[in-house]
């Protein structure tokens, strides 16, 4: 009898999860028909306008779509040979010694560093560093959006890398050390080929993380709603222009802002659901 | 014409030099974010700092004019956080207990898959979308904008960290824990309740502080449920402030500057003592069984 409670209780609270899924759903759907009914669905991801101004009201998103992609592509280039090289130092050079595990400490430290405080940081910091050597409009801009975003990528890809290091066989690097292979080459010929996979699905994690960044971005990026033509040019994402633009004063632009909203929740989802098939396949 | 060999060792050593180098290159930018937010934010420490509500813009004008120090504190932003805290977790951890133990429970079941995707999209959903959602929900039709609906915005962030703690747990522990008790007669609910619990609460716990430190460092959500308050409130149906929404406040007023920098290092030390907690306990609590 207890049992059988217990049972359903579980059931239920799994059922919980789907009903908050739905009402997420149901509430950007249903908010956002009237800007997709009035403006037309490719209409909307097709165009750039962003006026408010009341009986000429014109709304689109691909300015914000651009912002994002470009953001979250160069953050994620610009993290790459940093994290790389980091798990490298961390996984392989000095595996099992001291300074390994103080360096992997303080990266754990790191990745709990919250996004207002890397805003603050690049506003406050960052941005007279890049007025000085003359990037972006004041310091704002889509590149200065990046080096905020891989900041917060390298900690968390740093350490998911490190302990994909650590599957690789002993065998296999012990075998090639011992036909005479240099370190360069054990980690180029052995490590990473075996661990390939579990990188890419990694850092695709970290795209979709980084995709969905709010408060850090908004603070740098410079809020322009335009369709940016150089990266050095100010912008918006997604995240941003949801935060920076979010007022109930005219019922066609808060639809606008649910239809942005509902874009977002797609793509991170779709790249969210990609990583972990990916994962899936490698790890199980 | 250098040997085959010697261009082997070559290529190695200057890989070697690379990583180094990128490596300490990556340093520097969390190097500069602690020792300003040490050296900017050392100010204002003084007990006034934590039992003061924040001052108002004026106030703030006429410290900067006469070079004193802002007047004032983050008391509001320390209570409303603490406050919404624990809403979020009274809301969050039995139902994520819950649903980790299903989703453990029942792994191949063809509904537990697709709770499972549910969690992984949960899990990377941007926090402004489950912001706007709770403002339709919740500050739209109440009208006001409330504590109890930042409570919700951050349980529902906070819920796939549970869910993925408890699964995580439970997975490393074997098998024939269970096995056991279930032979020894022990009905499902008890092996559940007094063995499965009982060996795995230290990672159950470290989970729930890792969470709570990721949860304390949210913004934006909070932004557009509850707003701020310049007063400790703790009435569940007001704005209510907290620690983060005051850095976002100050850092939109250039003559609170200071106050950014000591709010922001309270924040961070908070956020650390919380994971070394945790760490200390996952190491003290180590789950450690006989090999089967």
């Amino acid at each position: 009898m207890k049992d059988k409670v217990l049972k359903i209780m579980l059931f239920c609270s799994a059922v919980v999860l789907l009903l908050l899924m739905a009402g997420i759903l149901y509430a950007l759907i249903s908010q956002s028909i009237p800007a997709f009914k009035h403006f037309g669905f490719f209409q909307f991801i097709s165009s750039t306008e962003w006026n408010q101004i009341e009986g000429q009201e014109q709304y689109g998103a691909l300015s914000f779509i651009t912002g994002t992609i470009l953001t979250s592509l160069l953050a994620l280039i610009i993290s790459i040979p940093f994290s790389v090289s980091l798990s490298f130092l961390i996984g392989e050079l000095f595996v099992g010694k001291k300074i390994a595990f103080w360096i992997n400490s303080f990266l754990n430290i790191l990745a709990g560093i919250p996004p207002i405080i890397l805003g603050i940081w690049g506003y406050y910091s960052l941005r007279p560093l890049l007025i000085s050597l003359n990037i972006g409009h004041h310091g704002y801009g889509i590149f200065s959006a990046a080096i905020l975003l891989s900041l917060m990528i390298i900690p968390y890809s740093t350490s998911i890398s490190t302990t994909f290091f650590a599957l690789v066989p002993m065998k296999l690097k012990e075998s090639a050390y011992s036909l005479g292979a240099t370190r360069f080459e054990v980690i180029r010929n052995i490590s990473i080929p075996y661990i390939k996979k579990c990188l890419i699905a990694a850092h695709v994690f970290a795209l979709g993380k980084v995709m969905g960044e709010t408060i850090a971005v908004t603070m740098i990026i410079g809020n322009i709603n335009y369709i940016p033509s150089k990266i050095t040019d100010t912008g918006n994402t997604l995240a941003s222009v949801i935060l920076n633009q979010f007022e109930t004063i005219s019922d066609l632009k808060f639809s606008a802002l649910f239809a942005i909203a509902l874009l977002l929740f797609i793509i991170t989802a779709v790249i969210n659901l990609m990583a972990r098939y990916m994962i899936r396949r490698v790890v199980l | 014409m250098i040997s085959y060999q010697k261009f082997r060792i070559y290529i190695d050593k200057f890989f070697h030099v690379i990583v180094y180098l990128f490596s300490f290159i990556a340093l520097i930018p969390f190097l500069s974010i602690i020792w300003t937010l040490l050296k900017k934010g050392l100010i204002h420490v003084n007990p006034n700092f934590y039992t003061q509500t924040s001052p108002s813009a004026t106030e703030a004008i006429l410290a900067n004019l006469s070079g004193e120090i802002i007047p004032g504190g983050i008391l509001n932003g320390i209570c409303g956080s603490l406050y919404i805290l624990l809403i979020t977790i009274i809301l969050t951890v039995p139902l994520g207990f819950f649903i980790g133990v299903y989703i453990h429970e029942n792994r191949k079941q063809k509904f537990s898959i697709f709770i499972q995707y549910i969690s992984a999209i949960f899990y990377g959903m941007p926090s402004i979308i489950i912001g706007i959602t709770v403002y339709v929900f919740i500050v739209k039709s109440f009208h006001s904008f409330s504590a109890w609906a930042g409570s919700v915005a951050l349980s529902v962030l906070m819920l796939p960290m549970i869910i993925r703690a408890t699964d995580e747990t439970l997975k490393s522990l074997p098998t024939y824990l269970k096995e056991s008790g279930l032979a020894l007669g022990a009905s499902y609910t008890s092996v559940i309740l007094r063995v499965i619990i009982p060996t795995a609460k230290g990672n159950l716990l470290t989970g729930l502080l890792i969470s709570v430190s990721r949860i304390l460092g949210v913004t934006a959500p909070l932004i557009v449920t509850t707003l701020g308050c310049s007063m400790v409130n703790w009435d569940i149906t007001k704005p209510t402030s907290s620690i983060t929404l005051l850095i976002w406040n100050f850092s939109n007023n250039p003559c609170m500057a200071d106050m950014v920098w000591s709010t922001s290092l309270f924040l961070f030390i908070f956020i650390i003592v919380l994971n070394i907690i945790a760490k200390h306990i996952a190491w003290k609590w180590k789950i450690t069984l006989p090999h089967e």
